[in-house]
């Protein structure tokens, strides 16, 4: 028997969700640990098996063939993996003195219900995994003693929104297009969902109130955006998707330009995030084939480089607590490889030459100059204002003063395995993007022939009215 | 592939192969918490800057020895996109590369040289040769660049190495916020230069320079655009050269940039980085000058921030603050001999006869001439910041030369005018032509207001949706001495 043949993708789903039910039981901390880490790191390595099958062997061999709602597709084969390290990566990182704040059960659930959302197509049982999805930030915040208001008026609009919009899409006629009303209500999901502004307090509110790693796992996957690709693309019209467009380039600027102003760490971090988020669904927006292969591989880089700059936040945040930005801490001396770490996860996350951003933010920026060139200058301003927000918080936390302490607070080996794997993926992705990239096309190009397939591109995107019109030019080429 | 075609990629390799292996090298030891020791350090640094060195001159005997006035090195596509997006490696040698190629190596070498003495048992002698070796490959990676997306990718290396540098005493506040300065100015440039490159993709479908400029050698070539098309890549192309090479209005940076320790000064701001805008137009002049604008343009920029460095550089009280305003006066006289080229080159194709003959000779003179320029005053204003250190020293020396006192400018020797104008004189050098003040008045500050606004109304919003205070950051107090004022 093939071994890449097995179900690689329901094993790792189920491992997770098995996990968080066996860990719940657990009592002492450091079983929880080890348990935990365990459960996860075999989620991960089924879900890598079972990206690899897809590859291997082609979406007929992979467990989605046979008859599950569950399957992999040019879209998740690589994302699926990607969180599951984000996982695995944040949970090995986690400090054993912070190991009874980090709820290992309520992770493992939530690594269940992530993966499974990445791994499923129907619309329906989505909109049920993406709602599943908001409890557990509920619980930890619940367990924290934090205000949940905020958190759960964000998510309960969401969810209906979410349930109203695709209740409106199945109760079209089958020939018919989707109603005005029902998309409008799914893109509004999606952007309260990836935190587009004014939408995007929850996030800054999530960061603020949450532990450090769980608020990563539940925010860095991206999980709004693949609602969006699977639920608004495929049916929305042409003006729902511009509109997604103009909100998230609204808010990709703003965000960077806040990231530049804040005084605290985690909210700065936040702020980076909502950019991030937003650059995507601009991508998404503009849809043109180059846009959305862009979006898609901003997409993944920022999964790696603000996993690796947030896990580097949390590490700062176990030795000195939370940290403002509007003092110079200086702390350069005693953490040197935590500065260098900072400082590279950063400057990948705003697409720095060398790194897995810059070819992503270089197809964005061409994407956008392309469809839209005012499109263009913004996520130039967004990309720029990043950068200067990255190196202001770096210089504010490593440079400008000496610490006062001379206690030594070198990074853990733990710590130093998750931020160089993250690091070395960073990298690796830097200097050779093309096999990422050619994923990241195909799955573009999957995503625009099911839209084109159900008839909603009425109008085509830009590019292809400039090739109507225009001669043709190599860089204008209408979607195929 | 040809035997030549062999030889030349080879010696391609080696001269961009060999910085990427140093910042490799460096890089990943101090990732790995490893710095390597300062002797092997040294070494590393030199074995990297003589190969390169000698495989650029190799390249040179090379093409002369063929008669070859310009050599492609072609690595291959790196990304490409259907055929929507191509980004491709690729190196060119040729009569503006090659000189400014050599002049890097010889340079970084020296200051290589240099700094592993004037650093020895510092602190951060391992931070300055991972961010040198980061600039030594921006800096080759630029001016050998054949395609606008390499250069732009060599000239953010350069950009972030030189901010790092001038914040590099992490002790002290002053360098931290000039470092940010800098920084800022050159995201700014860079975002010019981005979506110069991205326009210039979208007109001629490539960002290679022999489909941009046709696939003549420097300085012959000529970009197929239209007058207006030139005037808005150049718009762009010269505010990303503003920002590099600190021409007005953004010669504020420049005696920031100075934080930094000597041998930094000296390669990034008296040799190499701060001619980089120059570089980035003459590089890119056969498709700016199609346009007469765009030329005049230029030579004005140039000329006006000559003038400026002279008259601010008079009031200068610190020598490196002196030679950083002396720099820049001559980096506005490069700039502007480019854009007198420019202007001479758009006679020369639209006049007829005698004239375009004459213009056209003209046009290629002065951008040797910008060249020649470029090539010696990055020498000399080097050999100058190394001195530096020792200018007291050189000057007591000097005076027991001569055996007595040197002789010193008095105020009145330098007075002209009316007293009340060379007080206003004074004051404007002395303010630096008030250009950092109006950016912070005018940009910078507006800005924080603006967006603290926007903070004060989201807590006000997320505390009414709460129904409490909603954010814990609020409780994480600054000490005094704030980092705010940066902004």
């Amino acid at each position: 028997m093939n071994p890449l043949s097995a179900p690689w993708l329901e094993l790792a789903i189920g491992t997770a969700a098995v996990g968080s039910i066996v860990v719940g039981w657990l009592g002492r901390p450091d079983r929880v640990y080890r348990w935990g880490v365990a459960f996860i790191g075999s989620a991960f390595a089924c879900s890598l098996l079972a990206s690899l099958s897809f590859y291997a062997e082609g979406p007929a061999a992979s467990p989605g063939a046979r008859p599950s709602p569950l399957a992999l597709d040019d879209l998740s084969a690589p994302l699926l993996p990607a969180v599951a390290l984000l996982h695995l990566l944040t949970a090995v990182a986690t400090a054993r003195a912070h190991a009874r704040r980090f709820s290992f059960s309520w992770s493992l659930a939530a690594e269940a219900i992530g993966l499974a959302i990445f791994a499923t197509k129907g619309p329906w049982p989505l909109v049920g995994l993406l709602a599943a999805s908001t409890v557990p930030p509920l619980v930890e915040l619940r367990n924290r003693g934090r205000p949940t208001r905020l958190y759960a008026l964000h998510m309960a609009l969401f969810v209906g929104l979410l349930i109203l919009g695709q209740t409106g899409v199945d109760a079209r006629g089958p020939a018919s297009a989707a109603p005005g009303w029902a998309c409008l209500a799914l893109t509004a999901a999606v952007l309260i969902r990836s935190g587009a502004a004014p939408a995007h307090c929850w996030v800054t509110d999530w960061f603020e109130h949450a532990s450090f790693g769980i608020a990563l796992l539940y925010a860095l996957p991206l999980s709004g955006v693949y609602a969006a690709i699977r639920l608004v693309v495929p049916i929305a019209p042409d003006w729902c998707l511009r509109l997604i467009g103009l909100a998230s380039l609204a808010t990709a600027v703003y965000a960077s330009a806040m990231a530049v102003v804040q005084r605290e760490e985690r909210r700065f971090f936040a702020f980076l995030f909502v950019g991030h988020a937003a650059l995507v669904l601009v991508g998404l927006g503009i849809h043109t084939e180059l846009s959305l292969c862009a979006s898609l591989c901003l997409w993944f880089s920022a999964i790696l480089s603000l996993c690796g700059f947030g896990l580097t936040l949390r590490a700062l945040e176990a030795r000195f607590g939370r940290l403002s930005l509007a003092v110079h801490h200086g702390l350069y001396e005693r953490t040197p490889v935590l500065a260098v770490f900072f400082l590279l996860t950063g400057l990948a996350s705003v697409g720095f030459p060398g790194t897995v951003g810059f070819v992503s933010v270089e197809l964005l920026v061409d994407g956008a100059v392309d469809a839209d060139l005012p499109a263009g200058i913004g996520v130039l301003a967004a990309s720029a204002l990043g950068g200067i927000a990255v190196l202001r918080a770096y210089l504010a936390l490593f440079a400008g003063g000496r610490s006062d302490s001379s206690v030594a607070v070198g990074i853990t080996r733990r710590e130093r395995f998750a931020v160089t794997a993250l690091t070395m993926l960073i990298l690796a992705g830097g200097v050779f993007p093309q096999s990422g990239v050619k994923t990241r096309e195909t799955a573009a190009a999957a995503i625009l022939k099911d839209r084109a397939r159900r008839g909603t591109a009425a109008t085509p995107a830009k590019p292809g009215e400039a090739a109507a019109s225009e001669p043709a030019s190599p860089r204008s080429r209408p979607l195929r | 592939m040809t035997g030549f075609e062999l030889w030349t990629r080879a010696l391609g390799a080696v001269v961009v192969g060999g910085p990427v292996a140093l910042t490799v090298a460096l890089g990943g030891a101090s990732l790995l918490g490893r710095p390597p020791r300062e002797e092997r350090t040294s070494r590393l640094v030199e074995a990297t800057i003589v190969s390169g060195l000698l495989a650029t001159l190799a390249m040179l005997v090379t093409m002369l020895a063929t008669g070859s006035r310009r050599v492609a090195v072609d690595f291959g596509e790196w990304v490409a996109v259907a055929d929507s997006y191509h980004f491709r490696i690729k190196f060119v040698f040729d009569r503006l590369s090659v000189p400014v190629a050599i002049l890097s190596f010889v340079l970084i070498g020296t200051i290589g040289a240099f700094a592993s003495r004037y650093l020895h048992r510092e602190r951060g002698f391992n931070r300055f040769f991972v961010l040198y070796s980061v600039f030594a490959l921006g800096m080759i990676a630029t001016s050998l660049a054949g395609t606008m997306e390499t250069l732009f990718a060599g000239w953010e290396l350069v950009g972030l190495s030189s901010a790092l540098l001038v914040g590099f005493y992490h002790e002290r506040r002053a360098p931290s916020r000039n470092a940010l300065w800098v920084w800022s100015v050159y995201r700014f440039s860079d975002a010019a230069l981005l979506l110069a490159v991205v326009t210039m993709h979208r007109l001629r479908g490539a960002g290679d320079l022999d489909v941009l400029f046709g696939f003549a050698a420097w300085p012959e070539a000529r970009a197929d655009v239209t007058a207006a098309q030139a005037f808005l890549v150049g718009l762009l192309l010269l505010t990303a050269a503003a920002g590099k090479s600190a021409l007005a209005p953004f010669s504020g940076w420049l005696p920031r940039a100075m934080e930094g320790p000597t041998p930094s000064s000296a390669v990034f701001y008296g040799a190499l980085s701060v001619h980089l805008g120059a570089f980035l137009l003459m590089r890119t002049s056969p498709l700016w000058e199609r346009s007469l604008a765009m030329g005049a343009l230029v030579a004005a920029l140039g000329l006006a921030t000559a003038a400026f460095a002279h008259v601010v550089g008079a009031a200068g009280t610190d020598i490196k603050s002196a030679l950083s305003f002396a720099s820049l006066a001559q980096v506005g006289m490069i700039v502007a001999e480019t854009g007198a080229a420019g202007v001479a080159g758009w006679v020369g194709g639209r006049a007829s006869g005698d004239v375009a003959v004459a213009a056209a000779a003209a046009a290629v003179w002065l951008r040797y001439v910008a060249l020649a320029h470029f090539l010696g005053h990055a020498c000399l204003r080097t050999l100058q910041f190394l001195r530096a250190p020792t200018l007291l020293h050189d000057y007591h020396q000097l005076e027991n030369a001569i055996g007595e006192g040197a002789p010193r400018p008095t105020a009145a020797a330098g007075r002209r005018g009316d007293a009340r104008a060379e007080a206003r004189r004074y004051r404007f050098a002395l303010e630096r032509g008030f250009l950092d003040a109006a950016l912070t008045t005018f940009v910078a500050a507006p800005f924080t207001r603006a967006l603290r606004r926007c903070d004060s109304l989201e807590r006000r919003w997320t505390d009414w949706l709460s129904g409490e205070p909603s954010r814990e950051s609020d409780q994480v107090k600054p000490r005094p001495g704030t980092f705010d004022e940066v902004l």
